[in-house]
């Protein structure tokens, strides 16, 4: 494991301070849960979809605190496009599960005025396409309103949204905007890519105070894995996660490319090379000091995303190891990731996506230096 | 046709006119007696005044911009007077009359305006949010905010601030005197002492004076929603937004968020004619209160240079919605008497004969008519002389305003400073400090 010469901030390991305005006297004086992610899963098997593991978070934050509020498009008596809120709005009834009237704008601006009256909005952005109409609520209002209101207010407002592509969908349907909010000052992203990130990183999000948008991998939605974290005590929100240690190379994905690139180590170690593999879970802030320390160590790596690399997160991590690792590293670091095109139609999109060979031909141009 | 031709109606709900008479109307009564119309006045004219102030202090470089209100003086003070302490309010960006209503103190908008800051202040100190510089975003937070007033009853405990209900007060001159039913406390001849109204009789169901008449928001809208409290005891939201603005997509989108759910909102609509170049023909083909009844609740015009039907209107839309009686919308017309802002020239797209009939519209003058009939010179002079020391006092406390320190843009980007953050931070100070070397 790596190892930090910082503790790390976790806005979770204490309870957040109540909202700035809430006054002293009788009602809740912080959440109720102060550390989510320990309370056990309850109701629920050992192992789960990662859809049903942020079912349950949803259901435990709501259960915890009755400030939290789910709204979005479909959530409520449908349960969601992709069921994630399936039952819940039977569970706490309709005021606390809304189904909002059709407009992403809305969804978050409502959001916010909820935050400022006290409340804990989760909004459920249907698609990652479908984002962009509360694009400027989110950079221009959400983002700002802590640091606009010089500290006084606080914007504890999680925004769901299901992304990437490998589904066979329509338009707008397969993306990930992720860089442009990882762009955005003010935000924070995180992207979970097991079941039990899922429950854990969902139940952060929620009681965290900062903004978060939260990236849900639709096409891992009904992958299984265990609902417990590895980890105890578990990863605060902003830490990246070693998913599988190795000396030779490292790979550098979240979401989605996880599982394609523990899946390329897999392969890699069948040809006798020893992959390390880093899931990123937090995209804002990202976790520099865990980066840092593998490439360190194994002198070359390879960043891998769905969204185009022109311009994408990528581009920032390797800047950013190049000049922290300059003088540890035996080859230029290495993308993969999404063409500058918009994304294809359904019958195209394998050719699109990163995939394993993919991933080993850019590992192979790191050895070839 | 000059604007000057315009006929009464326009103007919309009016009660009292340009030459200083009071006017009756048959569904809405002047609110404010006689004591609260006299402190209306020195706050009108103290807006005037501070207003004066501020573009003086742009035009010497002590201010990166300066916003006008001049002109909507009695839209700002006769609306911001209709809502409680408890009501919280969404401004845009030229209500400095509003959050000087409010209590917020004078200095602090030109604080943000002389570019110390974004906002700064509290929003919970005064129930007054921050400005919104992009148009119209503020009526979807208000809207979401109307909304957690809903769920405060339904969780029979308050979410936030009940205390709320006094906290601001203290800083609030001629608050409203109606807290249950939208009646007047007084008639005319009983708040001023002497004839002043024009017909002696009560209207008999004139609402063609009203723009968009008012009407019930259906039941079956909102069935099962959870509301104020019956008693009108509840909170209101009140949230301003310009004639550009109902152009824009959020409105239309807050619209139709506080009419599905009842909430308790009203949109204080202040058409001033122009947004920036762009005419409000430009903006809507129909008179903009008419928009709400598309969304299916009330819309009402105000003379929006009349204090008291600004008052009374606003009241009475405040009370609809601490009924639990849904949205308003309130469309007050006005003009924006100076540029957009200061760096605007008002003259490249608007003809100065219309600003001359407008002048003649002026909400100050309007009052002190009224006033002068059994206030003297000497009352008159002193809310003169109130206003001089206010505008001394922002002056003086507007240069006294220390530069934020260097690095303050780095505060409150997260609740929790993140150790990347931290390191830019400590980076820049770094490089900072090395010209002081």
């Amino acid at each position: 494991m790596s190892t930090r010469t910082l503790p790390p901030v976790n806005p979770t390991t204490t309870a957040p301070p109540a909202p700035s305005h809430r006054p002293a006297g009788p009602g809740p004086s912080g959440p109720a849960d102060p550390e989510p992610g320990r309370a056990p899963v309850e109701g629920l098997p050992a192992t789960a979809p990662l859809a049903r593991a942020l079912g349950a978070a949803l259901r435990d934050a709501l259960a915890a605190d009755d400030r939290v509020v789910l709204l979005g498009e479909d959530v409520g008596r449908l349960g969601g496009v992709f069921r994630i809120t399936d039952g819940l709005q039977e569970a706490f009834g309709e005021h606390r599960v809304v189904d909002s009237p059709l407009g992403e704008s809305g969804i978050v601006g409502a959001a916010i005025g909820l935050a400022m009256r006290g409340y804990r909005p989760v909004c459920e952005i249907q698609f990652d396409g479908f984002v962009y109409p509360a694009f400027d609520q989110i950079v221009t209002q959400l983002a700002r309103l802590h640091q606009r209101s010089g500290g006084h207010l606080r914007m504890p407002v999680t925004i769901r949204v299901p992304y990437g592509g490998g589904i066979g969908a329509v338009e707008h349907h397969s993306e990930s905007p992720e860089a442009y909010f990882a762009h955005t000052p003010g935000l924070r992203i995180l992207t979970p890519s097991t079941a039990a990130d899922g429950y854990l990183l969902l139940r952060q999000a929620v009681a965290c105070d900062d903004p978060v948008i939260f990236f849900e991998p639709k096409r891992r939605y009904w992958e299984r894995g265990p609902l417990a974290a590895p980890e105890n005590p578990p990863l605060p929100l902003e830490r990246a996660r070693v998913a599988l240690p190795g000396t030779d190379a490292t790979l550098i994905a979240y979401g989605p490319m996880v599982r394609t690139c523990l899946d390329a180590a897999s392969a890699a170690s069948a040809e006798g090379r020893s992959l390390e593999v880093i899931d990123l879970r937090s995209l804002a802030p990202l976790d520099w000091p865990t980066l840092t320390d593998s490439v360190r160590r194994t002198g070359r790596a390879v960043v891998v995303h769905e969204a185009p690399v022109t311009a994408g997160l990528g581009a920032e991590i390797v800047a950013r190891l190049t000049d922290a690792c300059f003088f540890h590293l035996e080859a230029p670091i290495g993308r993969v990731g999404g063409y500058h095109t918009p994304y294809p139609p359904a019958r195209l999109e394998k050719a699109y996506l990163p995939d394993l060979d993919r991933v080993l031909d850019a590992v192979d141009r790191t050895f070839s230096c | 046709m000059g604007v000057g031709d315009r006929p009464e109606e326009q103007y919309g709900v009016r009660l009292l006119r340009p030459d200083g008479v009071l006017v009756e109307h048959p569904r809405f009564a002047p609110l404010l007696g006689a004591e609260d119309l006299g402190s209306c006045y020195g706050a009108m004219l103290r807006a005037r005044r501070l207003d004066e102030e501020a573009t003086a202090l742009q035009r010497q470089g002590e201010l990166a911009l300066w916003i006008p209100l001049r002109g909507q003086e009695a839209a700002q003070v006769g609306s911001a007077r209709a809502a409680l302490t408890s009501d919280f309010m969404f401004p845009s960006y030229r209500e400095h009359a509003v959050a000087w209503e409010r209590g917020l103190p004078p200095l602090e908008v030109l604080r943000l305006l002389r570019g110390g800051t974004h906002g700064g202040w509290d929003p919970m100190a005064h129930n007054l949010a921050n400005y919104a510089l992009v148009l119209a975003t503020q009526a979807l937070h208000a809207v979401g905010y109307a909304l957690g007033v809903q769920l405060d009853a339904l969780r029979s405990r308050p979410a936030t601030l009940d205390v709320a209900r006094t906290a601001a007060g203290n800083a609030i001159v001629g608050r409203p005197r109606i807290e249950e039913e939208a009646v007047a406390n007084f008639t005319a001849k009983q708040l001023l002492g002497h004839p002043t109204i024009e017909r002696e009789t009560k209207g008999v169901g004139r609402p063609d004076e009203l723009v968009g008449r008012p009407m019930k928001t259906p039941e079956g809208a909102i069935v099962g929603r959870p509301r104020n409290t019956g008693d009108g005891s509840g909170t209101a939201v009140l949230v301003y937004l310009g004639d550009g603005a109902m152009s824009q997509g959020d409105a239309n989108e807050a619209f139709v968020w506080a009419a599905s759910f009842g909430a308790p909102v009203v949109f204080f609509c202040t058409n001033n004619q122009w947004a920036i170049s762009t005419p409000a023909a430009r903006q809507s083909r129909v008179p903009l209160a008419e928009r709400a009844s598309g969304f299916g609740f009330p819309g009402v015009r105000v003379d929006g240079n009349d204090v008291v039907a600004v008052h009374s209107v606003t009241s009475w839309a405040l009370d609809r919605a601490r009924r639990g009686e849904g949205p308003t919308l309130v469309e007050a017309y006005t003009y924006r008497m100076g540029p957009h802002t200061t760096s605007d020239d008002p003259t490249r797209y608007r003809p100065a004969d219309e600003e001359a009939c407008w002048r003649a519209l002026d909400p100050i003058d309007r009052l002190g008519r009224l006033l002068a009939a059994d206030r003297g010179e000497a009352w008159f002079a002193a809310r003169r002389a109130e206003a001089e020391d206010a505008a001394a006092r922002l002056r003086e406390d507007t240069l006294a305003l220390p530069d934020p320190p260097p690095d303050a843009f780095f505060d409150d980007v997260l609740v929790t400073e993140t150790d990347e953050a931290r390191a830019e931070r400590a980076r820049f100070r770094a490089y900072q400090e090395s010209f002081q070397a």
